[in-house]
Parts: C-alpha cells; structure tokens; sequence
C-alpha cells in the first residue's frame, strides 16, 4: 500500500485526489494546497491531512510518491525536488515551459531509477491505443501524413483572471489544447524534426493564443499539420481528432471511434478487413477501479501506480516522452516568435542543468 | 417510480460512440421545437417522466411545460444536477473560487467567505450546499420534480474524496426543501451503496449503468449483479443498451431479468426507436 501526497487542488488535482483515494493500492493522500478555504472543505469532510506547504508535504514520513498539478510555470522546480527526495512523480501537462529543464529532470528520474508519469491522458484512450497498434503493425505502410485537430469552448470572451490566460505561467492554447495534440503526434509518430508556417493567433485573449497553426516536417518523406483552437463554442468539450494517410491506407481517429481503411490487407502485421472498418470505444475499452469522468483519467493513475507496485518504471507516458512534446511546443513558440527554428533536439541540449533558486515562498505565492 | 423513463442525453450532444452523430444531433436539437416534438413522441407512447439534466436548454422546456398544463397534466422531472461543464467551464475560466462565487447567488455573507477564501464552518458548507441546489432547482419550479438525482460526476468526485457526508447533506436537504426523493448516479455502485449505508441513506434510489456487457460497470458486473440480488436500494438501469453495443431485445431481457431494477432510462431521438423501446420493457417486464 502506498502514500501518495498531491499538491494543486484546481480542477486536475481534484479530479485525482478522488481517483487516488478511491485506488485499492493507495493507502493515504495527504495535500498540500493554498487556499484556506479548499484546505478547509477538504479536511472537514473527507479526513485527509493538508498543508499549505509542499516542503511540509514533501518532509511527511513514508511518503511514496507525489502527483503535482499545480500551475505549469511551477512544474520544474516541484518535480525536481521530489525526485532529489527520492519520491516517484506524477506531473500534470505541460510537462515543463523551458525544454531543457525537462530532458534534464527526465534524465534524473532515470538515474534515480524513480517511476516518471506526465498527465497526456490520451495516450490511455483505447482508440488512440488502437491507432498506435495498427500503425506499429504497418497496417498502412508508410505513413506520408498526419493531421492532429483539437478544438473546445474554453477561452470564449474578453475576460480571463486565472494563470492559463497567462503566457508566462503556461498559459494559452498552445500550452493548454495544443500541446496534447503534439503528444498525440509523437506518440503515434514521434516528434517532428522541424517546424514551419506557425501562426499563434488570439481571438478573445490579450496575453496569450487562443489558435495555433504548424506545419511538421518528420523527413522521410512524412509530413503533418496540427490545428487547435480553444475558442471554439460548437464544440461541448474538447474534441481531438488525428487523421493519418499511409501508402496501404488511411486512418482517421478520435476519443469516440477509430476509422481504418486498408488497401491490401497482407502487408499488416495484426489481422486487418480490407477496405472500411470502425471500432468504438465501448469495444476498445478496459475496465478501470474507479470511474470518475471518463476511463483513461483512471487508467493513467493505475498505470502511475502499477509501476510503482512492480518497481518498473517505463515510457508509456514518461518524462522523456513528454520532454520530446515539451521541445516540439518551443520549437512552435520560437517559430511564432519570428525566429529561425533550429532542428529538433537543439533546444534541450542547449544548456546544462539549471539551478532551483528562490523555490518555497514563490511557489505557494503563486498557487493562490 | 414509473417503469420507463426517457432521458435527456440526446438533446445535448453526448453520444459516447461517434462524435459525428453527436454534431448532427447538435444541429438539430438547437431548435427547441425539435426537443418538444421528440418529448411528445415519448408522453404520448406513454412515459410520463422525463429524467434530465440542469442544462440551461431544459429551463425552455420547463417553460413549455409550464405553458400547457392540460396537455401535461402528468409530466413529471427528474431533474439531475448539476450540468457538469457548466461548473468545469467556469473553473478553468475563473479558477475554483470564482466559479464558486458566481453559481451562487448574491447574497452576502457566503459569497463572501467563499471569495476571500475563508475557511468555513460546517453549517456554512450545508448552506452552500443547500443554496447550490436551489439555484439549480429554480427551473422547476410550479413542475412535478418527485425524484432529484445528484449527477455522477459529483456522486463519484465525492466518493473518491471520502466526503461521504455530504452525500446524506444533499439527500436531507431535497427530502426537506422539495419534499422529494433523493437519488443518485454513479459509475461506481456497489461502491456507492457501501458509501451511502455508511452515512444512513436507507434505501437509496441509485441510477447506474445496468447492461450485458459491463460496460462502464465499475467494480465488475458480478459486483452489480450481487448488489441487485442482496442489497436494499432502489436501483434504476441506464445505459442498457451500451450507446448500442447491444440490440434491444437482449439489452432489456438482461435488465428485465432482475426483478430489483424499478425503471430502465434511455434517450432515443426517432418516435419508432421510442415507442419499440417503451414496447419491448412493458413487454419484457411483465414476461419477467
């Protein structure tokens, strides 16, 4: 049994204060958080411990690991001090803003052998999961293009007081919608190895993109486009859909049904219909130990845990792959800057490893 | 409770099997029209109760219903809330506290507290409990609302967190404020009723998804099946058809085979899908 502290009670830790305190495996969670008044409810009713200190948290005896969602400007710093106390760590998404700070704490993790998870829930939605097997299994040959989409009603009007509607704390489209559009990307393809025709544009927002617009350039003759646009009314919740052409075929899938169309059937490797052929999720889906708002917010935590409980950390969702996702989104960002973008993998290595300075008073300052 | 009960999933996009399907039914269900017409469809096939959201589209249907009380002289609700991403929307524009603050309404002192970030006393959560209900029951009111469910997200969130007592706050608070029964949904049942008998909810009306194939029946469908056989609630089936992994005729043979199961909920959007579902549970219920 484990204890697992969680700092950051916003919308993403709250979801996962109940998901790990409803899990078979997990002893006690105990919280830290700033607000007086989240702190207040949380300790009347459901009994946990909480501070308002994520050193406090950190010093609790017997802590195994800890799940940090709080905003993204603050991820860095956090994480690296859980590792260094040899705790295992569960980060939300985006992993870190500045993508050496994630190869480096990536490279941490490893050399401290310590389980490593990033919040890209898509990666545990069995239909995207399906589209991974197929494309593993070359059921459509040599894949020439991808299309990722991802769309939602957040930003809607003028108006937006909280740190996602600040450029310099993560906040943004990029930042927020895009960047699980680029993970889905690399998970399916891996990372571009450059970037092009980059338009961040704002509809509502002042300080930050509501739109972003990429070309991506993998060589080997595959190309990709990414759209995302977080001010989009029509749709109820996000909607993210990736559409890939292969020379044996075309897929086009989303969180609700994968779509495949396969030419010659032989050149699969996983036994595959010619022609047309949907899967819904109903079909694709593994049963989870508590159901909260949908299945793979619980099965990303059973993963973090399982690895845990067998000792072996692994790269479904790491801090490695989320650091290649991290550069892809810096890669964006500089391009939109208007400046020349170099090839994947020059932003991380671009400096060594960083110092964590000034961490405990401005970190809680800032969750507030 | 009635047998058969319609459901409001198709009015709102929500169709967890194609995202193309939930866009066409967005399109037409913006006219208001169109959802009268498809809740005439079903009172005049005989279901008398309408289990919906507190989607801001069902205040236009209350009025309607309000507005014709001879053609509906037995139309009842089941109002479930709250309309989740009404509230997530608003956390993730305004941060938790701010949504919070502007759910309720303006009266002073909670609102107050709530916004500096105050900590709170016990009775102050209940009253802003109570108060969060209210403003979602306002919608309703002058309508028969016999049963008010607590959606499972906020069902399920709170079974998590362990805060079981809020579970009993919600269900006092509807017994005493709308003289009505309280229910509950929840993806999580077994679990739930282990929950509710803790903090003395006898007998609870729990609505949870019943089907042949397990699907999103967590703790497995032993677990269900056990807690139909055994246990003293009052359960409602949902999503028997599994967003339609299931033909019909099977799906509700399952459900009908277990004599506990009070009433069966389900969405259709054509008058033939409705009145052959309404069909098949009064013909298979009273084989059972």
């Amino acid at each position: 049994m484990l204890n697992v502290g969680l700092v950051g009670v916003g919308k993403m830790g709250l979801s996962h204060l109940s998901i790990l305190n409803a899990h078979p495996e997990v002893k006690s969670v105990s919280i830290c958080e700033s607000s007086g008044y989240v702190r207040s409810v949380l300790e009347r009713y459901s009994g946990m411990t909480v501070t308002d200190s994520y050193e406090k948290l950190l010093e609790q005896a017997g802590l195994d690991a800890v799940v940090i969602a709080t905003p993204s400007k603050l991820h860095a710093r956090m994480v690296r001090e859980a590792l260094n106390k040899g705790l295992h760590v569960f980060c939300e998404k985006p992993f870190c803003l500045d993508p050496r700070e994630s190869r480096d704490l990536a490279e941490l993790a490893i050399e401290k052998k310590l389980v490593n998870q990033v919040g890209y829930h898509y990666r545990f939605v069995g239909t995207f999961n399906e589209a991974k097997r197929l494309l593993d299994a070359r059921a459509l040959g040599d894949v020439h293009h991808i299309r990722v989409e991802a769309y939602g009603p957040v930003v809607l009007r003028a108006k937006g007081v909280t740190w996602r509607n600040r450029s310099d704390e993560g906040g943004g489209c990029l930042y927020d919608y895009a960047c699980h559009a680029l993970d889905l990307v690399n998970y399916l393809v891996g990372p571009p190895q450059s970037v092009g025709g980059v338009a961040l544009n704002r509809v509502f927002s002042a300080d930050v993109d509501d739109e972003v617009y990429a070309t991506l350039n993998f060589g080997d003759g595959l190309t990709g486009q990414i759209a995302a646009n977080w001010s989009d009314e029509s749709f109820r919740r996000m909607s993210t859909e990736v559409s890939l052409w292969g020379t044996n075929g075309r897929i086009v899938v989303d969180r609700q049904e994968i779509r495949s169309y396969v030419r010659n059937p032989t050149l699969s490797a996983v036994p595959v219909p010619a022609g047309w052929r949907t899967r819904n999720i109903t079909e694709l889906t593994a049963p989870v130990n508590f159901y909260l708002r949908g299945e793979e917010y619980s099965s990303q935590i059973d993963h973090f845990i399982d690895q845990i409980k067998r000792g072996a950390p692994d790269e479904v969702s790491s801090f490695a792959t989320a650091a290649r996702t991290d550069e892809v989104v810096a890669m964006i960002r500089r391009a939109a800057e208007g400046f020349e973008v170099p090839e994947y993998g020059a932003l991380a290595a671009a400096a060594g490893k960083r110092k964590a300075a000034g961490f405990w008073g401005r970190a809680m300052g800032l969750l507030s | 409770m009635d047998r058969v009960l319609f459901g409001d999933n198709q009015f709102f996009a929500i169709n967890h099997m194609s995202e193309e399907k939930a866009r066409a039914q967005a399109m037409r269900f913006q006219d208001l029209r169109e959802i009268i017409r498809v809740l005439d469809d079903a009172y005049d096939a005989g279901i008398r109760v309408f289990m919906c959201t507190t989607h801001d589209r069902i205040a236009e249907v209350c009025d309607h219903i309000r507005a014709n009380p001879a053609r509906y002289a037995d139309f009842k609700f089941y109002p479930c809330m709250p309309y989740a991403h009404k509230f997530a929307n608003a956390v993730t524009e305004h941060g938790m506290i701010e949504a919070m603050r502007r759910f309720l309404p303006n009266e002073g002192a909670l609102s107050a507290l709530v916004k500096g970030g105050m900590s709170l006393a016990t009775k102050d959560v209940e009253g802003l409990l109570g108060l969060l209900v209210n403003a979602e029951m306002k919608m309703f009111h002058g309508l028969q609302t016999p049963v008010v469910f607590l959606q499972n997200v906020v069902t399920d969130l709170v079974l998590g967190l362990g805060a079981n007592s809020t579970l009993r706050l919600f269900a006092d608070h509807v017994r005493k404020t709308y003289d009505a029964e309280p229910g509950f949904i929840t993806m999580n049942m077994p679990r739930l009723l282990d929950a509710l008998d803790g903090v003395g909810v006898e007998n609870p009306i729990v609505c949870s998804n019943i089907n042949k194939v397990g699907f999103r029946m967590c703790g497995g469908m032993k677990a269900y099946e056990d807690a139909i056989a055994s246990r003293k609630f009052r359960p409602i089936a949902m999503s028997v058809l599994a967003s339609g992994a299931i033909a019909p005729r099977e799906a509700v043979e399952y459900v009908c085979k277990m004599p506990k199961i009070e009433s069966i909920v389900f969405g259709a959007s054509s008058r033939k899908n409705i009145v052959e579902m309404k069909q098949l549970i009064d013909e298979l219920s009273v084989a059972a």
